[in-house]
Order: C-alpha cells, then sequence, then structure tokens
C-alpha cells in the first residue's frame, strides 16, 4: 500500500479566519461543517482573537483574509473585526447573505472607500430559483439572498455570488451561462460568479453520501506541480479553537496543526476524502 | 553592469507593434539609457510577429513572459493564469491567433529568454520579472499585495525594487522599509480607465539612499490603426471595443473587487 502525500506549505498567503465558528441562522442541507444556530463546535472568535492572529500572519507576509462561518454577519464585532484587518490587507467575507439592510451594505461601503485594499463579499445561492435552492438553504433564503445582493449593488458593491454543484449543471458551461442569464434577468447587472465543488463532509454526507473509506490520495498519484495547488500549501485556517490546516477539515481529528501560525508552517498529510476532491477538482475556496 | 540613473520599463505588449515603436521614441526622448520589456510580447493584438524584431533592434532587454514560455514550447494553452472558464474563453482566441502567427526562429528566442533580470539603479538592486518574482504566472494587483506580503517578496528576492506586469494595471508602492514594487502596466491595450492611451514606467534616481521616482508615462499612438489591424485579423469585436474605448470587455473575472468596480463592465 502506498503513503497518502504531504503537502507543502510553500508560503502563508492567505489565512482563513472562522470568526462567526460553526453558528449560522441557516441549517444547509449540504454544509460541510453542518452549521446550525445550534452547533457550538467552533464558537464565535472575539475581536481580540481575530487581530492577534492578523497581526502573526502579517508578519509571516499574508496576502489575503477570508472571513467566513458559520455566518460572519452573526458577529457583532464584524464590522470592527473588517476595519481592522482591512489595514493588513485584502478581505473577503462568506455570507449567506441575510443580513444586508441598507445600514449594513453603507457601512460595508466606508469601509470599503476607506480602505487602499480591496474589501470583497461572496453571498451563496445553491439554485437557479427558490425551487432549488430553498430546499437546501431554507424556505424563502433565494428571495431573501437576492434582495441582500441588489442592495448591495445600489450601495456600489458587486458581490461574487458562489454556487456549489448542488445547483444541477452548474458545473458546465451551459449551466453556467445559464446562471448567469438568471442573475442578470433578476436584475444583477454585472454578476461575478464562482462555482464550487460539493465535499461530503458534515450535513452533505448525510443529504447524498459520505468519502469511501478507501478513497483516498497516494503518494504516486500526485505530482508536486498538483499538490503545489492546494489551497493548504499556501493557506491555513484559525478558527477559536485553534489553527487547522483548511477551511473543510475544522471538524476532522488529526486536522489541527497548533495554537498559532507559527506552529503550523509545516507539511500536512493529505489523508482525507476531501483531499481528493480539492486534488481532482483543482478548486480551492478562494475566490 | 552599468548603475543606470534613468530607465524604461515596458510590460506586455500584447501584439500591440504601434503602441512599442511610440514608447521607444518616447523613453528615449525622455533621457531613457536603456529599455526594459517585461514580456508577453504577443496576445491580444495584431500581427504579432512585428514586435520581437522591434524589440532586438532597439536592444530592448527582455524577461520572458507566460507568453514566451507558451508559444516557444507550443503549450496547449497561454498559461496565463485564469480560473474563471469565461476569461479562458477569450485567452483561448488570442493565444490560438499569436500561436499561429509566430515564426519558429522567434520561438526560439522566446525560449531563450530569462525568466527575470537584474539590474542596479543609483546602487538600488531591481528585480524585473513577468508574473511576481516566485511565479511567472501571478497577479500582483495593487487592492490586493498589502504591504507585509510585498515586503517577504522582496526579501525573498534579495531586491530593493520588483518591478513586474501580467495584470495589465499599474500601480507601485514604497514600503516603510524603503522597498518599492512596480507594476509597469502593459503597452498592448489600455488600463481600463476609459481611456484609449497606454503607458511604461520610467524610473529615475533622485538621491542616493532615497527610492528610486516612478513615472507611469502615458503613450498616445494610432489606436484606430490597430483597431483596423484587428478587425482585418478576424480578432473578436470585444478586443477591438477595448482599444476603441479603453474599457476591458474581457477577462474580467479575475480581477479584484476594487479593479472591477472601476471598469465599466
Amino acid at each position: 500500500m502506498t503513503r497518502a502525500p504531504k503537502a507543502p506549505l510553500l508560503w502563508l498567503d492567505t489565512l482563513w479566519l472562522q470568526v462567526a465558528g460553526t453558528l449560522c441562522n441557516l441549517r444547509c442541507t449540504h454544509c460541510f461543517i453542518s452549521c446550525a444556530p445550534d452547533n457550538h463546535s467552533h464558537e464565535m472568535m472575539s475581536l481580540d482573537q481575530v487581530r492577534g492572529h492578523v497581526q502573526e500572519a502579517a508578519r509571516l507576509g499574508a496576502r489575503e483574509y477570508y472571513f467566513t462561518g458559520g455566518e460572519p454577519f452573526m458577529n457583532r464585532d464584524l464590522l470592527a473585526m473588517i476595519e481592522s484587518t482591512l489595514h493588513f490587507g485584502p478581505i473577503s467575507v462568506l455570507t449567506n447573505g441575510l443580513f444586508f439592510d441598507a445600514g449594513t451594505c453603507a457601512a460595508l461601503r466606508r469601509l470599503s472607500d476607506g480602505s487602499e485594499y480591496s474589501l470583497d463579499l461572496r453571498v451563496s445561492l445553491d439554485g437557479y430559483g427558490p425551487d432549488d435552492n430553498d430546499p437546501i438553504r431554507g424556505a424563502g433564503t433565494f428571495r431573501r439572498a437576492l434582495d441582500g445582493i441588489l442592495r448591495l449593488n445600489a450601495a456600489g458593491i458587486n458581490p461574487v455570488i458562489t454556487v456549489t454543484e448542488a445547483a444541477a449543471g452548474v458545473g458546465t458551461g451551459e449551466g453556467r451561462a445559464r446562471f448567469l442569464r438568471r442573475l442578470r434577468e433578476l436584475g444583477v447587472d454585472r454578476p461575478r460568479l464562482k462555482v464550487l465543488p460539493l465535499w461530503r463532509l458534515g450535513a452533505e454526507a448525510l443529504r447524498t453520501a459520505g468519502y469511501l473509506p478507501g478513497a483516498l490520495l497516494e503518494e504516486d498519484g500526485v505530482t508536486p506541480e498538483g499538490l503545489e495547488k492546494l489551497q493548504c500549501a499556501s493557506g491555513r485556517m484559525v478558527t477559536s479553537r485553534g489553527v487547522y490546516v483548511c477551511p473543510l477539515l475544522i471538524d476532522v481529528p488529526g486536522a489541527r496543526m497548533g495554537a498559532t501560525l507559527d506552529e503550523t508552517l509545516r507539511p500536512f498529510v493529505l489523508s482525507h476524502g476531501a483531499c481528493v476532491t480539492c486534488y481532482v477538482s483543482g478548486v480551492t475556496c478562494r475566490t | 553592469m552599468p548603475d543606470l540613473r534613468r530607465a524604461a520599463f515596458f510590460g506586455g505588449i500584447y501584439g500591440n507593434a504601434p503602441a512599442l515603436r511610440e514608447a521607444i521614441r518616447d523613453a528615449r526622448a525622455r533621457g531613457a539609457e536603456a529599455l526594459h520589456c517585461l514580456g508577453d510580447l504577443g496576445g491580444f493584438g495584431p500581427r504579432p510577429e512585428r514586435v520581437a524584431p522591434l524589440l532586438q533592434e532597439h536592444a530592448v532587454a527582455v524577461v520572458q513572459g507566460n507568453y514566451e514560455d507558451a508559444v516557444g514550447n507550443d503549450r496547449p494553452d497561454c498559461q496565463c493564469g485564469y480560473t474563471d472558464p469565461l476569461d479562458n474563453q477569450f485567452a483561448r482566441i488570442a493565444y490560438d491567433y499569436t500561436l499561429r502567427r509566430t515564426p519558429a526562429d522567434q520561438k526560439a528566442w522566446f525560449r531563450s529568454l530569462p525568466a527575470s533580470l537584474r539590474l542596479t539603479m543609483g546602487g538600488r538592486r531591481l528585480l524585473l520579472c513577468h508574473g511576481s518574482p516566485r511565479r511567472q504566472n501571478e497577479f500582483l494587483w495593487e487592492s490586493t499585495s498589502p504591504e507585509p506580503f510585498l515586503g517577504r517578496l522582496l526579501r525573498q528576492a534579495e531586491a530593493d525594487v520588483v518591478l513586474c506586469t501580467h495584470t495589465g494595471i499599474p500601480w507601485s508602492r514604497t514600503l516603510p522599509s524603503g522597498g518599492q514594487v512596480v507594476n509597469v502596466g502593459v503597452l498592448g491595450r489600455p488600463a481600463n480607465d476609459g481611456r484609449t492611451t497606454v503607458s511604461y514606467a520610467l524610473l529615475t534616481v533622485e538621491a542616493p539612499g532615497l527610492p528610486l521616482r516612478v513615472e507611469q508615462v502615458p503613450v498616445a499612438y494610432d489606436h484606430e490603426e490597430v483597431a483596423r489591424d484587428m478587425r482585418a485579423e478576424g480578432l473578436p469585436e470585444e478586443f477591438v471595443g477595448t482599444i476603441l474605448t479603453g474599457w476591458w470587455t474581457t477577462c474580467l473575472e479575475i480581477l479584484p473587487a476594487r479593479e472591477r468596480a472601476r471598469g465599466r463592465f
């Protein structure tokens, strides 16, 4: 039997922060870390925790920051976290889009205008309309997220819309074009789109199927170039519980690599089913 | 290796020979002691085979871009580093056209080009590269290249000044350490700013120990002639529109939020 390959850490470019822990106002049926209103596996991060990790990352020369959860906008310190982090580099915030009232949109625009670095938002949809989105994300969420996107647009912010392959066919050229057409019909003038595969972890493993125990990467089935493209080759994820290899594996034993970033600047053994999805699809969670 | 006082740095030419010709004339007129090109001689524009002879005739020192690596080695795609299918669709058209139009002797020259060049200006150590010092096709955008990151790139490159291109939009940043990173823009197409001019970077030694003065020099050229040539060559109307209006219409998805918001599309 061959051994599992190791992903090198070439450099720390990307720091992910699980600012909302696993707490979310939704209970999406495909969530790879099963976020929900009552999932306290990872708690909300405090402003001080975020500052500490961002400062350490900046000392290591980090390039970019991603805020995720759970739902980041449930963290009442989120805007302060954004303001503080924008001093050190660009941020992308991954959100379900349900918290964008006019005041929040205006505050985000002010923060964006006040920084020399990009503030980007990513709003999730999982279908071409309520019929396929809402069974996954919850009743009424398509319309409410779309309203949020349109309010962001009105404030001069054009978010990236993230869609998973739970939306049938969206991974194909035709499906993608259809999704973009649909967004334009709904009033999003200049849609930006990122398509993600489904990682069969957490709730998604129950919705469809989990990874088979034997279906893993092997050393002789990978190339150095392929390994260097993995997001774990240039990034780490911090949560309230420490530093993990990536955003996908925060509930997986062995994926916590240390308490500080400095302790995690080493290769990671790719011994998980999700590693196959990343390697084979070539997709990273980055925009 | 001479220590220069004033030098010019051209980014991607993208087959735009008339813009290159004008930039060479302009840089000489401004007293540039040496001319450099940071790669991507073809792609986007018409009749790209005109570019290499111009560079050679005027002794422009050239760094290999991802286009020279791809075309020179007959690779299946341009290796631009786009991740979005829409970006790649137009990149494919430009690449197939350029690959077809490039003669074998130019391909051989492309293969021989260095991935980076070093020189000094006023005692400061410059590193010239295409994308970044660590990757030929890395995009260094202004809004996503923060100071701590650039500081790390400079330290690892053992340089005081890094010059790059690849993104198509010029910027420069001087770090608290005095280190400088300059994205010199491109001569091949406008910088998505609604102007039909293109630009290059002119660097000048102000005083020993001080950061170099960086000027982004606009270059006006006969862009209507280029547009006519592009149409005659059957290049996409989307490309022609960019030359005529100054707004990008393709390969937009790679742009960070800030740079995307500044454009029309």
